[in-house]
């Protein structure tokens, strides 16, 4: 992505959006422990598919970027106190989080979420369920009326389901996908549930500068296609892509 | 960090191990250990400065100054130390940024909370959006360790305000005779001798404050706690040279023997400690020292 060649949209953007909201440092959020999304790598650092998305969207609207990270529980009050500047942790947009903060556009088009268990004909509608706290899966499972477990991080939902606390992990496809790949033990059950309006970037509802410099660089991210290679490289051939 | 570790797959055990324990995020893990010491390095003066100021201002005769001290170790010493920390250190950070908002952006008209933001001019960020990410970790530590110091504080100040009452009236009481001012007698005479009576106490705090750094990773700063669990979460081979399955229970081990060695390091320490300031006390262990 280094070699990537900054489209005329770009240039115009970065031109009126060079110092939007007067941010001349850009500081973005993450968790750094949902692969492919976000992780922290072997040395240390944030990778990740969000993470390239981050610094391509940066460059296109000439922002100065840098990477913070923060607890998945805690990360919306600490957008809105103001400890960093956008949450780009792979969160879906929904109603209940856009009334306290504002998103831009998703950049990952609604996907599917699903259930990883030890045995595949686990009892989804009324047994154990793992889902991490506040996400979109876990409301889900709340209501589907099986017995919500939930966990303060992804990587510990996973592992109720391999000791046996929990029958299935309910969670993004895109997630689970290289978990389920490299265990013998786990495969999927039940069917995909279609879940959330895709995934975005938050923004505190007060800094509308930067959500409209960050919304026009995904469109041009949208537009010449590179958003799509994005996605492919990052989620595999048959991720939802844009049209 | 070793030349052979291009290309993991290939190593087996000690290789592997070795270059496993020497990735970049173990070199972060390890980094974390100097955030623990350092924080003990730094909270521990500055509680017992604390507890000093504490006890001294309870013992005071003017009455508000004694009220302020009482009602410092008796607020912080009911609280849970948990709920302190969760408050305290949300509190202090805003109003710091309040107050410096009110010095710096006094044209400001938008309310400063809308709802759940908490929303104060850019200038007046502490410390500012624009700072790097150490100035942001710092800033955090600084938080820390103050928040620390007033909890420890409150509790060394009981220890040191039984300390003084310890120290055998007759002593002041010589040291009057001798026509010290009251100041004096209480700097030259009760201050050097308390200290053998309050160490049993100061003793078991330390101990706790050991215990205790973990809380660093309730107020977000990334000590071992955060690496041990972010190391020990399984790893898989498309994100990690070095995948393997859920290791936490390792790691966490690691914290526990190392924590251990802590308090171990220090109790000898402290024996050393008791022998030395035990010299010509009209205490047991004095007693013993000078038929020795």
């Amino acid at each position: 992505m280094k070699t990537l060649v900054l489209s005329t949209t770009a240039l115009v953007l970065s031109a009126s959006f060079a110092m939007a909201d007067g941010h001349s440092v850009v500081r973005m959020g993450t968790e750094g422990a949902y692969p492919p999304y976000n992780f922290i790598n072997d040395d240390g650092e944030v990778a990740g598919f969000e993470r390239v998305l981050g610094d391509e969207l940066c460059a296109r609207a000439e922002l100065t970027c840098e990477w913070v990270t923060n607890d998945w529980d805690s990360i919306i009050p600490n957008l809105t106190s103001g400890n960093y500047d956008t949450i780009i942790a792979g969160m879906s947009i929904t109603d209940e989080r856009d009334e306290v903060i504002d998103f831009t556009q998703n950049y990952i088009p609604p996907a599917a979420s699903a259930y990883a268990a030890m045995d595949p004909g686990a009892d989804l509608s009324g047994g154990v369920i793992a889902a991490q706290v506040n996400t979109i899966q876990a409301s889900f499972v709340a209501e589907s009326g099986a017995t919500l477990l939930e966990f303060a991080t992804p990587d510990e939902t996973i592992a109720a389901v391999r000791n046996g606390e929990a029958d299935a992990v309910f969670a993004d496809k895109d997630f689970l996908v290289p978990i389920v790949d490299e265990d013998a033990d786990l495969s999927f059950a039940g069917d995909d549930v279609p879940l959330g309006g895709g995934v975005g970037m938050g923004i505190r509802e007060t800094d509308g500068e930067l959500r409209a410099a960050f919304d026009a660089a995904i469109t041009s991210m949208k537009e010449d296609g590179t958003l799509n290679t994005l996605i492919k490289e990052w989620f595999g051939e048959d991720a939802a892509v844009y049209e | 960090m070793f030349s052979f570790c291009t290309d993991p797959d290939t190593l087996n055990n000690l290789p592997w191990l070795a270059c496993y324990l020497t990735t970049g995020v173990h070199m972060k893990l390890y980094s974390s250990l100097f955030v623990v010491l350092g924080l003990l390095a730094i909270t521990a003066p500055v509680s017992l400065a604390f507890g000093f100021a504490g006890a001294t201002a309870s013992r005071s005769s003017i009455p508000p100054i004694a009220w302020l001290g009482k009602i410092y170790t008796a607020m912080v010493r009911g609280i849970p130390d948990i709920v302190f920390f969760l408050f305290f250190v949300i509190a202090l950070d805003q109003s710091i940024e309040w107050l410096k908002h009110q010095v710096v952006c006094p044209d400001w008209t938008d309310p400063i909370r809308q709802g759940a933001n908490f929303i104060v001019c850019p200038e007046a960020k502490v410390p500012l959006s624009t700072a790097p990410q150490s100035v942001h970790e710092a800033y955090n530590f600084t938080l820390a360790v103050f928040t620390f110091s007033i909890v420890f504080g409150a509790f060394a100040a009981n220890v040191l305000y039984g300390a003084m009452r310890a120290v055998p009236q007759s002593q002041m009481e010589t040291a009057e005779a001798y026509g010290m001012s009251q100041r004096q007698a209480f700097w030259r005479v009760m201050v050097p001798q308390m200290w053998i009576y309050a160490l049993p106490g100061l003793s078991n705090l330390w101990m706790i404050l050991i215990k205790a750094t973990p809380l660093l990773f309730l107020l977000g700063i990334e000590d071992i706690v955060f690496w041990a669990r972010e190391l020990g979460g399984s790893k898989t081979a498309r994100f990690s040279d070095y995948p393997h399955p859920d290791w936490r229970l390792w790691y966490f081990l690691g914290l526990l023997v190392f924590y251990l060695c802590m308090t171990k390091l220090s109790e000898i320490g402290l024996r050393r400690l008791t022998t030395r300031l035990s010299h010509g006390q009209a205490t047991m262990a004095g007693e013993e020292l000078r038929r020795a």
